[in-house]
């Protein structure tokens, strides 16, 4: 039930994405082009897809356990940290760039555009490449332990 | 302001809200793409299955769209390869460094009023800014 679930999930978001227009590279940069002919809409569907889940965040809080799973898993890091800032810098360059962020450009994926497929492959490899110096990074201290 | 579409943005927030919170709801998961694929490509995680639903579900979403009248665009990109990988890499490892993208940090944080999402939010959206100001103003690209 829980697949059925999410993949139900997907279609509502993909179809939010789709007809707010936010799966055109063109419109979002439309939005972040603020010095040229600004265009609003991403501001409007955030707004309001902000005072959605922010209600609806706020009534399933409020039930013991989800429909489908044990537990809820409500993010508990509060911290702002260096890589939380770094992450957003990065990230921010990429978006600006291509006009892309990781849901339009999975459901661009439909439209077997090249440009979008390399842009997902690129995305792959760059979340990788975050788990490789994660796990490199959690297993330095054992082994400088061990070389001691 | 010409292209200011505030209706057909209001009704996909709507969706996007719903999504979010129905996620919740059922699976008691966070709607965060970049966490959702990062998911989806490990094999070696207990949510790989529900993620590639959900990223089925997304990828399917235009799919079905077209039925009722809504046919998925086709995207623009940028001429340059250069650009479209770098840029990919760059969301890619940016969004799992700072821990989320435009829904779970935009949407599903600030939602929460998250304090972590709400920094990552503001800088993201301010360094995209002053990118696209840079290469279409600025730069004249």
């Amino acid at each position: 039930m829980q697949m059925l679930a999410a993949l139900v999930c997907g279609l509502i978001f993909g179809w939010g994405l789709l007809i707010s227009g936010m799966v055109e590279p063109t419109k979002v940069i439309g939005f972040l082009d603020i010095f040229g002919a600004w265009d609003p809409s991403l501001a409007v569907v955030m707004a309001v897809a902000l005072g959605v889940s922010g209600v609806g965040f706020r009534l399933v809080a409020a039930r013991q356990r989800p429909v489908f799973a044990a537990q809820s898993s409500w993010p508990t890091r509060t911290v702002v940290d260096a890589p939380l800032v770094i992450g957003a810098i990065l990230f921010g360059v990429g978006w600006g760039l291509v006009g892309l962020c990781p849901g339009p450009a999975l459901e661009n994926l439909a439209t077997l555009s090249p440009r979008v497929i390399a842009f997902v492959v690129a995305m792959a490899c760059g979340m990788g490449l975050h788990r490789l110096w994660q796990e490199a990074a959690v297993r330095q201290p054992t082994e400088s332990i061990v070389d001691g | 302001m010409a292209n200011f579409t505030p209706i057909s943005a209001a009704i996909g927030g709507v969706l996007i809200g719903l999504a979010a919170t129905l996620l919740m709801l059922l699976n008691g998961r966070v709607a965060g793409i970049s966490g959702i694929f990062a998911a989806c490509l490990n094999v070696r995680s207990r949510d790989m299955g529900w993620s590639a639903a959900f990223i089925a579900g997304l990828v399917l979403a235009p799919l079905t769209a077209s039925f009722i009248g809504y046919p998925m665009p086709w995207p623009q990109m940028p001429d340059g390869w250069g650009t479209v990988v770098i840029g990919g890499a760059l969301v890619g490892f940016g969004t799992r460094l700072g821990g989320g993208c435009t829904s779970g940090h935009g949407v599903c944080g600030m939602a929460r009023l998250s304090t972590r999402s709400i920094v990552a939010t503001a800088i993201f959206m301010a360094t995209a800014i002053i990118i696209v100001a840079l290469s279409h103003h600025a730069l004249g690209v």
